[in-house]
């Protein structure tokens, strides 16, 4: 059992399986989950039931068909699909790249969880919410550093939204000097995310998307083909999805400068250069952060999230509103910015994802930051150097001999010589406690897979997560259905994929999935 | 000089410099600087980030935050009476143990088998509000309301291949500015005003405004002033006479009495589940959800993800994934509807529990509790001398106050009500001209008879 040394790492492990019903099935008729207080009898005495002034079309006949569970039932159920779960805090969260998995720390959550945080309403006097609102603005200072931008808000609910709003202020700029209509493209690159082209698009851009050449750049000849007095802007990422940074950059803001176009910096993938190049130098005029990546608060299964985005002093003006100022005394909304893009969310933004990024950024100051970007790349290029070894990964392009926070590899080797996936190989991954997640399509890189250690991992973990990988790309040549039937340690088996895009199968609802099996 | 003292972090193991040393020699490289070879010197960033000095230790970072929290007052310390779009609803203990749990808080995006949890509570989620709106589609939350109404209005456009939508009566300002820039320039966003005296939408103005170029109506029920409109299907049929589609936002929780809005001819609701289990936090906690049939043609055009049902191999085991995911610009860039990406699962997930433990007749009750609550409340303002309730119209949980008559502005009565630990209505002077010297008021479970009392006496001697 040879295998079994050289791979003492693993675990024997296997994910909770409750096999748990949907919470129809559990539904016993006359069961309460909560009693509602009945209001005081003063109350009843004056307006009696209080139905009496609604119309009676408009009273709802039949009771929604929630189900009856008794609390502690409601209380089990939804902690065994917690079990059913593999969140960050179980994990080594590394092989979801582009998300920067960071450890959340939890004094963050005891801070958030403060009534002086979670019972505070939009509206309240600006007297009342002075901590709320000095928060927002020492962020705003916080940010200016980080990027060398100089005003930022924290409206957006999350990075897509901050992309959409880039692309509102580039919009509103264009048409603000007369040229609205005729500057209607934005150009991205391949390698930047998929939102970075869809949300600019909503704000009715049409999108010219750059590739890369044989190095694995984006392209700095395709740009300048690109370019023209249409274009509106630039909304790219560097370093990109492939950990690869575009020395170039500067190059590409000049060029979009030069005809007229702004420069959008998604710094989705900024956790390795903080502190080491910013959005300042690089040239670019609105820039957004992701709070829920690298700035240390959780992604709750998908959000809340949040985002800092920030402009260059001439783009102030177009900021969603309100903007929080501080007079000397006190801290204030500032509602007067002339050419505004009016809002973007309603009220003033995610405050308790800003406060736990707050928090986070004040438990590290400019050189923890600087020691969090420093680690995450040591991480990265430890693990890239270790899974160059791999039979059957690689790390496809010559660009970056080293790379900034993550890496796309591919498993095309394997695949051609097992017929084993990248998404097999994933699944199978589940079987030992791990995630790994393909990429973004469309697969640029063939059976791709996109590792992202972030700095919040201990080298010995990094090694049980790769000893993990080696094992499966072994497992893929002795034993490969053992990998395409994987998982067989995780919650579920192998799923029907079929209903998926069948109108007349798929069920979004249970009521539908109801209907669908008569 | 003496050394310096290596910066060691908690949340970086990797720190620790022997670590570092043993991992640069495993790479190949003299030190972490070399791995940034690919950045040229005139990107590098030569100065230092001016960032106060962090709290190293825990216990001052705990500290020193909650001395910043300290300067806040909560709604659990003065009554509030702000509504508008947040409200101050209970949160079920379970609710919190839920959401605080590592496996939900601190996942993202793994796959149906080793995050099949997820996958199922936010079916789960889906299928709840699908009883709740009556409606058989329900996408996985976005952003907030003003999101979920801006997808609503051009998934109409899409599908109506249509450019222009009508606001029809009352609408929050905030939700007016997040539609307008999500349409512009795409589709056209016109108003339709509201009769002064109902205040209740303006029918004759909106069916003046119809015309085979409009996409949608879109209209609030209850509506931002808080009134109920008994004249959904007329509203419905007036759209759809004209080939537009009907697109209603609703408050959840009305919805233990009201009817939902698919059964007065809607096409597509939207709303907002804070009021689900969600604390407000400042107005930050919110979740936007649109709901639809179950017609190809509706499912089609969402954006969102959208969590479906089905089996596994192994017989018993429920599985899940996505509905229709080649419609999304995860797969499709900037050729799929609109865009997707992280929104506010957490809040589903909320809101999931929520109505599973509210259950029918608890958010029946729960319906009725506010209702009866803020008609109270309306009365009991309405016995001061000076001071009136606008709009013949009934109302759920918000009712505006007129005020004018006292002689006194919102912003005056609202500091004396704030020496008294209340916080009054919403200001709507600056909002609607119309409506200047007049308040928003929001009553829920969490007011008391008490602080209705307390509200009262401290408004007549305000105004008297």
């Amino acid at each position: 059992m040879a295998d079994q040394k050289k791979f003492s790492r693993l675990r024997n492990f296997h994910q909770a399986k409750w096999d748990e019903e949907i919470i129809f099935e559990l539904s016993q008729e006359g069961e309460r989950g909560i009693l509602i207080p009945e209001v005081e009898p003063e109350i009843k005495e004056t307006v009696g039931d209080g139905l009496a002034v609604i119309p009676p079309q408009m009273i709802r006949e039949e009771k929604p068909n929630l189900p009856e569970v008794a609390q502690m039932r409601v209380l089990k159920h939804f902690l065994r699909l917690s079990q059913e779960n593999l969140g960050a805090d179980l994990n080594i969260d590394i092989g979801q790249g582009t998300c920067t998995m960071k450890y959340n720390p939890k004094i963050n959550e005891v801070l958030v969880s403060s009534p002086k945080a979670l019972a505070l309403h939009p509206h309240q006097d600006e007297s009342t919410v002075q901590g709320a609102l000095e928060i927002f603005y020492k962020m705003d200072l916080f940010f200016r550093e980080i990027s060398g931008l100089d005003r930022f808000t924290f409206q957006c609910s999350a990075g897509s939204h901050a992309i959409m709003t880039m692309a509102s202020i580039i919009r509103k700029y264009h048409q603000e000097r007369g040229e609205g209509d005729q500057r209607d493209e934005i150009i991205t690159t391949i390698f930047s995310h998929p939102s970075d082209a869809a949300a600019a698009a909503v704000k009715g851009f049409k999108i010219k998307t750059i590739y890369h050449d044989e190095t694995g750049l984006p392209d700095l000849e395709s740009l300048f083909q690109a370019l023209s007095p249409r274009t509106a802007g630039l909304i790219i990422t560097n370093p990109e999805d492939t950990g690869i940074f575009n020395p170039q950059v500067a190059k590409f803001t000049q060029a979009v400068h030069e005809v007229g176009g702004l420069c959008g910096y998604d710094q989705a993938n900024a956790n390795g250069i903080l502190g080491i190049t910013r959005a300042r130098e690089a040239g670019f005029d609105l820039c957004f952060f992701n709070l829920h990546k690298t700035f240390g608060t959780p992604h709750g299964c998908g959000g809340p999230a949040g985002a800092a985005l920030g402009v260059v002093k001439k783009l102030e003006p177009y900021l969603p509103v309100p903007l929080v100022d501080y007079d000397g005394e006190k801290y204030y909304f500032n509602y007067d910015l002339p050419q505004t893009i009016g809002k973007v969310r309603s009220f003033h933004g995610p405050f308790s994802v800003i406060l736990k990024a707050y928090a986070w950024i004040m438990s590290m100051g400019a050189e923890g930051l600087k020691e969090v970007a420093r680690v995450a790349v040591l991480n990265n290029n430890y693990i890239l150097s270790k899974i160059a070894k791999i039979k059957g990964a690689k790390s496809p392009f010559p660009a970056g001999k080293h790379r900034i926070e993550q890496v796309r590899y591919t498993w095309e080797d394997l695949c051609r010589e097992t017929g084993v996936s990248t998404f097999d190989i994933a699944l199978r991954m589940a079987d030992f406690g791990f995630h790994l997640w393909s990429s973004h399509h469309p697969f640029i890189v063939p059976e791709p897979f996109t590792i992202e250690p972030t700095e919040s991992y201990a080298k010995r973990e990094l090694d049980e997560y790769l000893e993990a990988l080696e094992f499966i790309a072994e497992e893929a040549r002795r034993d490969p259905e053992k990998v395409k039937t994987a998982p067989h340690r995780s919650v579920v088996h192998r799923i029907d994929q079929s209903p998926y895009d069948d109108p007349q199968k798929w069920a979004i609802t249970w009521r539908a999935y109801l209907k669908k099996q008569k | 000089m003496p050394k310096k003292k290596p910066f060691i972090h908690p949340y970086i193991p990797n720190s620790v410099p022997h670590v570092q040393r043993e991992m640069l020699t495993a790479i190949g490289v003299e030190s972490i600087d070399d791995l940034y070879e690919d950045i040229p010197p005139e990107l590098r960033f030569q100065g230092e980030m001016k960032l106060p000095p962090p709290f190293l230790s825990e216990q001052d970072l705990k500290r020193h935050v909650m001395s910043l929290l300290q300067k806040n007052i909560s709604c659990e310390e003065y009554a509030c009476f702000l509504g508008g779009g947040s409200a101050y609803h209970y949160v079920p203990a379970i609710v919190d143990e839920i959401v605080h749990r590592s496996e939900f808080l601190t996942a993202y995006a793994g796959e149906p088998y080793e995050d099949k949890g997820r996958f199922q509570a936010l079916f789960e989620y889906q299928s709840l509000m699908g009883e709740l709106l009556d409606f058989d589609v329900v996408n996985v939350p976005t952003y907030d309301w003003s999101q979920a109404a801006s997808t609503a209005i051009r998934m109409a456009g899409r599908i109506t291949k249509r450019p222009k939508v009508v606001l029809a009566g009352p609408i929050a300002p905030d939700r007016l500015a997040v539609i307008r820039n999500y349409c512009q320039p795409v589709m056209e966003v016109a108003l339709s005003g509201y009769d002064p005296t109902t205040g209740l939408l303006a029918l004759e103005e909106l069916q003046s405004q119809l015309s085979s170029d409009v996409a949608a109506v879109y209209f609030e029920n209850p509506s931002y002033f808080g009134t109920i409109d008994h004249r959904g299907q007329e509203i419905a049929d007036l759209a759809h006479a004209q080939g537009a589609l009907c697109v209603v936002g609703v408050d959840p929780l009305s919805l233990g009495l009201l009817k939902p809005p698919s059964q007065y001819g809607a096409d597509i609701a939207c709303g907002d589940i804070q009021p689900l289990g969600n604390h407000m936090y400042f107005g930050g906690a919110l979740g936007g959800f649109i709901a639809t049939r179950d017609e190809e043609k509706f499912v089609m055009e969402y954006p969102s993800r959208l969590f479906g049902i089905s089996r596994t191999a192994v017989e018993g085991e429920w599985g899940f994934g996505d509905v229709a995911y080649s419609r999304t610009s995860f797969d499709k860039r900037e050729k799929g509807k609109e865009f997707v990406g992280t929104a506010a699962a957490l809040y589903g997930i909320a809101a999931a529990v929520f109505l599973s433990l509210l259950g029918p007749q608890g958010l029946k009750e729960l319906s009725q509790h506010i209702l009866q609550k803020a008609q109270f409340t309306a009365q009991k303002l309405a016995e001061i001398p000076g001071v009136k309730i606008c709009f013949s119209a009934p109302h759920f949980k918000e009712f505006v106050v007129d005020f004018k008559e006292t002689g006194k502005t919102v912003a005056e009565i609202n500091q004396a009500l704030l020496r008294q630990k209340i916080f009054g209505g919403k200001d709507l002077s600056g909002e609607f001209p119309e409506l200047s010297g007049c308040a928003l008021f929001c009553v829920t479970e969490m007011i008391t008879l008490e602080q209705i009392k307390k509200l009262r006496q401290a408004l007549s001697e305000i105004v008297g």
